[in-house]
């Protein structure tokens, strides 16, 4: 630990040149019903002109209430309790409201996390960009009209002009992300505080937002403050890193200097918890030393435990568990009247799951990857082609007969927050299974809820609790408790990890290499980041547009990808190329 | 151009010791375990206006039980001697045009008032809720039907219905009026209930049990139900007040209880012919009216605040 860092800093403080940000022991408080609870706890962070710097860390970190707190915009029970924002050597805490509220849009641009949300639906978005140039005195009358225009345009909307009075539902996420970054930049501020302005958006966008952010900023001048979760993002992206965790900074500096050699413990488990490109698959730990606790402290995964891949193949059936044929799945979509629009959200889709493997089915938002799952689990029907699973024609099953391949084939959901009953606790919602099929006397069921709840490690004086109580990698352990519940032969996880921070998404994806190998279990994993994937999955199908546009195993694809979609999609993930220091 | 060594920032590593690290995603044991009714039931707690309301509720329910516990005076022993009597000893309140006793009259017209409420919102929650789920949860023409066969009773006013139907009903009793009260009011229940099971419906954790086998049947009657309830419990709470309404106005035009039988609304309506040599003869019947609604109303609105999804997050 380098004790000494403290000191150089203050030095810095009396050079040269100003720095255009320097927030300074900054300490916030919420007001709850159960008392003053300080989210952000002495934070310190400096930003120059022109300079890009990333506040990294996971939820409840205190990232986003620091940025808020920059330019005022606390949720109104936040106070800021302490310290200094120097923003051009003025302290923002200090200024009265109307004073901040010229700051605010002129000289500190904000692109907020959703842009589905963060548009007004019943204004066009002509209207809505021009009242953000209005208001910052940019431009009035029918010079603003002009002004909004061109906004749009440099934000990457070329047909602006005719776009300018079309509504935000007529927007694709993209577009709308786009059209908030406009709002951002209107009035060339000095700064932009950017909270996570492409987490919501497929990684191709993504990469033409950020790069077209960068240009931006970089033409204007204009420094850019990030809040993200995504260390590639601020590898690639920010000059500067700030790691924050539980209110504090633990680490900060230069961020590829952070990122190739991280020094805080906590740096050190994140970036070693972060899924890249150069991470290998997850072995599991059983082999070797079954109780090492370094498991599930996260982190030195996939480098100290021992390659099991060998094994695996000399184990490999040769038939597949499930097999998907020429499976095509249409919507019809009702328009205005009685007419109906077909919509092809699976279009002649084959592949193959190996016993004990997990398949990996990737895809941006619309590609059919989920109507794939959902047509696996016979949630949906199908409209032509073939699903065996063990032997089995699947499609159309109906009572005992699905009752026992529902027994066999059990999903695992994407929301942590949706996926459990908020009125069951915890061990009626995993013994829900057993009594819905009838396993067990009471006292039996019991029994196997504490199986369970060992089994992805939770205390076993989980099952009072209530969904409500726990995170969201806890409610996620435990939807694959109660999916484990009727010792089923496969999981389907559609995207079921990724709206858990890094490592309590490595932390899960550990749990559920564990327990494949301990239960035999096949996975058909559904996601849209390639670099889960790459931890989790033997084999790889990339679905574009209800196609499978590429389909080998996992490291084919990834070092060797032949689709050019493939490789596009590969290459936008942010920060893919960097070693990360582990 | 600036000065580059000005603006290089070091490497910053906070000391362990002031950021210690914590096991990751550790279930926090130090509070007890909740259930989101719990969770309602503290936030009610704490509220005067709870205390305020369910005294309020509770003294009522004791007049509707025992109403002899204070009052000894029958309520139907009049002497028209007393006819619009002052306050005596032992007649708190002073007398009616009939020389009846207004406190023992108000004490015991309670029950028939309460009754009716209380067996329309009955019917209407069971009947009218039922109906809304079952409607919302497996649509199609079900749906359609329920909808439109409401949207014709939601067109009737409640009360303008009711005056009709009374009219032609052979036997006028409690139940009868709170049947036909009930045969108007169900579609406002049912409205809620088909929406808040249609927003449940498709939530992953209704997704979740149909893979898992539970028949649709039972999803609806463990999850769905369950999800859904907490509206129609608000409204069902804030409408008992609007039923005893109906109930006295009924009375009042003489289309609810006989006027033998001792209610509000009927004790409101004789007093109307008093109303100028002596009102209080038809204040207090009111005020009791008032009082019981407004009870019921506020009890609404501390529940509807303790169940709301947004204030009951937990942060």
């Amino acid at each position: 630990m380098s004790q000494l860092a403290t000191e150089t800093r203050a030095e810095n403080v009396s050079g040269e040149e100003q720095p255009l940000l320097q927030v300074r022991d900054l300490e916030v408080g919420f007001e709850t019903q159960r008392g003053v609870v300080s989210a952000v706890r002495g934070v310190d962070l400096t930003l120059y002109a022109g300079q890009t710097l990333a506040i990294v860390g996971e939820s409840g970190s205190g990232k986003t209430t620091t940025a808020q707190s920059i330019i005022d915009l606390l949720p109104r029970n936040g106070k800021v309790t302490a310290g200094q924002i120097l923003f051009e050597g003025r302290d923002l805490t200090t200024l009265p409201p109307a004073a901040i509220e010229d700051v605010r849009g002129r000289l500190i641009g904000y692109v907020p996390q959703d842009p589905m949300s963060n548009l007004n639906p019943v204004w066009s978005i002509g209207f809505q960009v021009e009242e953000a140039i209005k208001a910052n005195n940019v431009a009035q009358g029918k010079e603003a009209r002009l002004r909004t225009i061109q906004v749009l345009k440099d934000a990457g909307l070329s047909d602006a002009a005719d776009r300018l009075k079309q509504y935000p539902h007529q927007f694709s996420g993209g577009m709308r992300q786009r059209v908030l970054i406009g709002i951002g930049l209107s009035a060339k501020p000095k700064l932009l505080i950017a909270d996570e302005p492409t987490s919501a958006l497929d990684v191709t966008v993504q990469r033409q937002i950020l790069d077209h952010l960068a240009t931006l900023t970089r033409d204007y001048g204009t420094s850019v403050l990030f809040i993200t979760h995504d260390l590639g993002l601020a590898a690639e992206r920010a000059e500067q890193l700030v790691v924050m965790y539980k209110g504090k900074v633990v680490e900060s500096g230069p961020s590829q200097e952070i990122l190739a050699n991280p020094q805080h413990p906590y740096t050190q488990r994140l970036v070693s918890a972060a899924p890249s490109l150069a991470s290998r698959r997850i072995q599991s730990a059983k082999h070797a030393d079954a109780d090492d606790p370094q498991i599930y402290a996260g982190g030195s995964t996939d480098d100290t435990l021992i390659a099991r891949a060998a094994e695996r193949e000399q184990a490999a059936p040769a038939k597949a568990l499930i097999s998907v044929e020429n499976v095509t799945k249409m919507y019809k979509i009702r328009q205005q009247g009685f007419r109906s629009e077909k919509l092809l959200a699976v279009n002649d889709v084959s592949f193959g799951v190996q016993k004990g493997t997990t398949t990996a089915l990737v895809g941006e938002s619309g590609s059919g990857k989920s109507t794939v799952a959902k047509l696996i689990l016979q949630l949906e029907s199908i409209t032509s082609g073939r699903i065996e699973f063990d032997g089995q024609n699947v499609a159309g099953l109906k009572g005992a007969e699905l009752l026992k391949f529902r027994r066999r084939v059990q999903p695992v959901f994407q929301d942590p927050y949706g996926t459990l009953d908020p009125q069951y606790n915890v061990g009626n919602t995993i013994a829900e299974p057993l009594l819905a099929h009838k396993v067990g006397t009471k006292k039996e069921r019991q029994a196997r809820v504490l199986e369970l709840l060992d089994q992805v490690s939770m205390p076993s004086a989980t099952r009072f609790r209530y969904p409500g109580e726990l995170s969201g990698g806890q409610r996620q352990r435990i939807a694959v408790a109660r999916a484990l519940a009727l010792k089923p032969d496969v999981l389907v996880l559609d995207e079921a990890v990724s709206a858990l921070d890094v490592l309590v998404q490595g932390q899960v994806l550990n749990l559920l290499t564990e327990l494949q190998t301990e239960l035999d279990l096949t996975y058909l994993f559904i996601t849209h980041d390639l670099a889960v994937v790459r931890l989790i999955a033997d084999n790889v199908c990339v679905m574009q547009r209800g196609r499978i546009v590429e389909a080998a195993s996992t490291d084919e694809v990834f070092d060797n990808p032949k689709e050019q979609y493939t490789q596009e999609l590969l290459a936008a993930i942010p920060g893919g190329d960097f070693e990360f220091g582990r | 151009m600036p000065n580059n060594n000005s603006r290089r920032q070091d490497h910053f590593v906070a000391a362990l010791e002031d950021t210690p690290i914590a096991p990751i995603d550790k279930l926090d044991e130090s509070q007890k375990a909740r259930s989101t009714w719990a969770d309602a039931w503290d936030a009610m707690r704490r509220r005067p206006m709870f205390w305020i309301a369910s005294s309020l509720i509770l003294l009522i329910i004791v007049v509707v039980l025992f109403p002899t516990l204070f009052t000894q005076v029958s309520p139907t022993v009049c002497h028209l001697a007393d006819s619009n009597g002052s306050p005596t000893g032992g007649h708190p309140l002073g007398f009616t045009r009939q020389g009846c006793d207004v406190f023992s009259r108000v004490i015991h017209g309670a029950q028939a008032s309460v009754t009716v409420g209380v067996v329309t919102m009955v019917l209407v929650t069971l009947f009218g809720g039922t109906i809304g789920a079952l409607a919302g949860y497996y649509g199609g023409w079900l749906d359609a039907i329920v909808s439109r066969v409401g949207d014709i009773f939601f067109a009737l006013p409640l009360v303008l219905g009711a005056i009709v139907l009374m009219q032609v009903l052979p036997a006028r009793t409690a139940v009868s009026v709170a049947l036909v009260l009930a045969l108007f009011a169900w579609p406002q229940i049912a409205r809620i209930m088909r929406g808040a099971v249609l927003s449940a419906r498709n939530t992953d954790y209704v997704t979740a049990s149909i893979a898992l086998g539970v028949s649709k049947f039972k999803v609806l009657v463990r999850h769905v139900i369950p999800n859904s309830i907490a509206p129609v419990i608000v409204i069902a709470t804030v409408s008992l007040g609007v039923y005893i309404v109906a109930e006295a106005t009924l009375s009042f035009l003489g289309l609810g209880l006989p006027t033998n039988v001792m209610s509000w609304g009927n004790d409101i309506s004789q007093a109307r012919t008093s109303i100028k040599t002596s009102p209080q003869v038809l204040l207090y019947p009111s005020a009791a009216l008032s009082i019981t609604v407004l009870a019921f109303l506020m009890m609404g609105d501390v529940v509807r605040d303790a169940l709301d999804p947004e204030s009951r997050a937990r942060r």
